[in-house]
């Protein structure tokens, strides 16, 4: 069988002494990350990106890889034991996880994710290597109209999924494609926005936009108003759960990991809304709906495998089309390029070892995150104690030092303070810094199969209508517009009616 | 129907006006081509309009029916302290060396802090300065000279 020598070779990559290791590293910095509020996977992927530079390819993506869904798995942890989601995805977890361990139930909350999340983590990565192959076939027939239409869908998809409004989420993103045009255009050569600073030809670098906009930001927005984070966590103890509890959380788990393969495809932020989607489908169909809420383990057990399996299947459209779905894969594009791998349809077959031992390692890490996060609860209970006064330092002194290594260009750092003042203002004003990461990230892309595109036609437009799939994927992206300015407009009207009353 | 201002949202449409519309005159002093032969100008000139217009709905939506939130407080001197020791950094590390750039780096950020010691500040500053050695030039072997140029006498 195909699969079958695929995923030996896959497991033959990731089971190197070099690839277990920085895969062990990659989810322990990952669970470290999720487990700290206020520095998250984006940021700390974006500072270790330099260093992941001299490895391996595959090795360096195994371990972004592993900071990704280890940062998902630690981000449950702290929703459970101090109702402080460290990701946002966890968010659901807190309102059961929370209140089970506030019922001395900590334990079996913990097993409950830990177990959710593995299984979930199996089922998706199988999904993955029985997804991913027939998907790149497809994409290798695309041509330049049609990748044009296909990255328009996924930047409009990625608002759909946005906080705050559409209208919002679609400026935040058009500004982004806008950055990225910023130094020589790839047709001409002419210096595009530089400010007549040559350390700006090379463009702007998408690190010191994600340190900026997830790093920079994110810190001064926790500085706003400082306390003292008081952890008082109960203790954990009786891991292991009843009889009743696992009975409890089979159902759960077996339909959020399906919910979550499934959601966690759509570029933006699928996780959330499969962790999200994941509680309402079991809050709806519980014989026990006064439960939820009140430290009902489905409730647990059915976001976190939500979470996990979209974590996995997000990777789909990056290995894929070499479509980013999250800000941290924005940044695994960029390692990609940085090892002179561009990232599409083309990686599972001119790089197999790579495409495989990937998708391998994320089965290996999954076991790993089990074995780190149930016995060794209590390093990660104790690291919620160091204090936020020698954590932002950290943050920003590492990220400072890992961008000016990327080029040695101090321009880079220019503009992180760029990105910082404008990406803490404009979260302020209610916009989103993931779209505008995403279309900086895929700005280039759209220009260039734009140009291309209508190169090919000789300046027809009518090609993005004319050849099908190109046609059936801007039909898509504008249905998804259409949905995605749907509920503003009805919660808009209900606001009114409750106004009018 | 009641109408709501949102300043938030006024100033999130200005700022994408602003930036848009720099963008779009910028973009005009570039060659714009055709449609078959784009310029250098041409997608920028597109996208740059695109985000001021997205910019003038979001600001004429916030005058009509604005989202409610609340800006709250700006840290200023935590915004200027981070800003700062990021452009120190950048500006410093090749004329005094990775050390001291360190050094003066990690203790501005730590003054972000409204709750900060200055011996504390002092103490993180010069731990975080070892560990940033240890990690980038002794471990990672980072080209970056410790002492620079400002420094050697």
């Amino acid at each position: 069988m195909e699969l079958l020598d695929n995923l030996a070779l896959g497991f033959s990559t990731a089971l190197l002494v070099q690839n277990i290791l920085y895969c062990f590293v990659g989810v322990l910095l990952g669970t470290a990350v999720g487990v700290l509020p206020g520095i998250g996977p984006t940021a700390t992927v974006a500072m270790l990106l330099p260093i992941t530079f001299s490895f391996e390819p595959v090795t360096a993506l195994i371990m972004l890889a592993g900071i990704y869904y280890g940062a998902q798995y630690g981000g449950s942890t702290t929703a459970i034991l101090i109702n402080l989601p460290g990701e946002s995805s966890a968010a659901v977890t807190a309102l059961d996880g929370h209140e089970m361990a506030r019922q001395g139930r900590a334990g079996p909350a913990l097993a409950a994710a830990a177990i959710g999340s593995f299984f979930a983590g199996t089922v998706a990565t199988v999904a993955l290597a029985v997804a991913a192959p027939p998907l790149a076939q497809v994409a290798l027939k695309f041509g330049p109209a049609e990748y044009f239409s296909l990255v328009l869908l996924g930047l409009i998809l990625s608002i759909a999924l946005a906080r705050g409004t559409a209208l919002k989420a679609l400026a935040m993103i058009a500004l982004g494609v806008m950055f990225g045009t910023v130094g020589q255009d790839i047709y001409t050569g002419t210096p595009r926005f530089v400010l007549d600073q040559r350390e700006l030809y090379g463009g702007i670098d998408f690190v010191s936009v994600a340190v900026g906009m997830f790093g920079v930001a994110e810190i001064l927005r926790n500085l706003e108003n400082e306390h003292t984070r008081t952890a008082i966590v109960s203790k954990v103890k009786n891991l292991w759960p009843t009889a009743e509890d696992r009975r409890r959380i089979v159902a759960p788990i077996l339909r959020g990991t399906g919910l979550g393969a499934a959601l966690g495809v759509l570029p933006g932020s699928g996780h959330v809304l499969a962790s999200f989607s994941s509680y309402a489908v079991e809050k709806r169909i519980s014989k026990r709906q006064q439960d939820f809420g009140r430290g009902a383990i489905e409730g647990v057990a059915g976001p976190e495998s939500a979470n996990n399996a979209a974590a996995q299947t997000s990777f789909i459209p990056l290995l894929t089309l070499g479509l980013p779905a999250h800000p941290v894969m924005a940044l695994m594009v960029g390692a990609f390029i940085v090892h002179g791998i561009t990232p599409g349809p083309n990686v599972i077959t001119d790089e197999p070892a790579l495409f495989w031992g990937l998708i391998a390692s994320m089965w290996i890490g999954n076991l790993l995150l089990v074995l780190l996060n149930l016995p060794l609860i209590g390093i990660w209970v104790y690291m919620l104690r160091i204090p936020y006064g020698v954590l932002f330092p950290m943050i920003i002194l590492f990220a400072a030092i890992g961008t000016y290594s990327l080029g040695f260009n101090a321009y880079d750092l220019y503009a992180i303070v760029f990105f910082g003042i404008l990406g803490y203002i404009l979260i302020k004003c209610g916009c989103e810094p993931a779209p505008l990461l995403l279309g900086f990230v895929l700005g280039p892309l759209l220009e260039e199969n734009l140009r291309r595109a209508l190169i090919i036609s000789r300046g027809d437009v009518s090609v993005f209508l004319t050849r099908p799939i190109s046609a059936v994927l801007l039909a898509l992206a504008v249905a998804a517009l259409v949905v995605a300015a749907l509920p503003t407009i009805r919660k808009r009207r209900e606001v009114v009616f409750a106004e009018e009353e | 129907m009641e109408r709501r201002r949102s300043l938030p949202d006024v100033l999130a449409g200005g700022i994408f006006i602003l930036i848009g519309g720099a963008f779009v005159v910028g973009s005009l002093g570039y060659e714009l081509g055709t449609p078959l032969r784009m310029g250098p100008g041409y997608f920028p000139l597109l996208v740059g309009s695109i985000v001021a217009a997205l910019g003038l709905a979001v600001v004429v939506k916030g005058l009509i029916a604005g989202e409610a939130i609340s800006f709250g407080a700006i840290p200023w001197r935590a915004v200027i302290a981070i800003l700062l020791a990021v452009v120190f950094f950048g500006f410093a590390v090749r004329r005094l060396g990775f050390v001291p750039t360190s050094a003066v780096t990690a203790l501005l950020t730590t003054l972000a802090s409204r709750r900060v010691r200055p011996l504390t500040a002092l103490a993180v500053a010069a731990g975080l300065t070892v560990a940033a050695t240890l990690i980038f030039i002794v471990a990672l072997q980072l080209p970056l000279p410790l002492w620079g140029p400002w420094l050697e006498f």
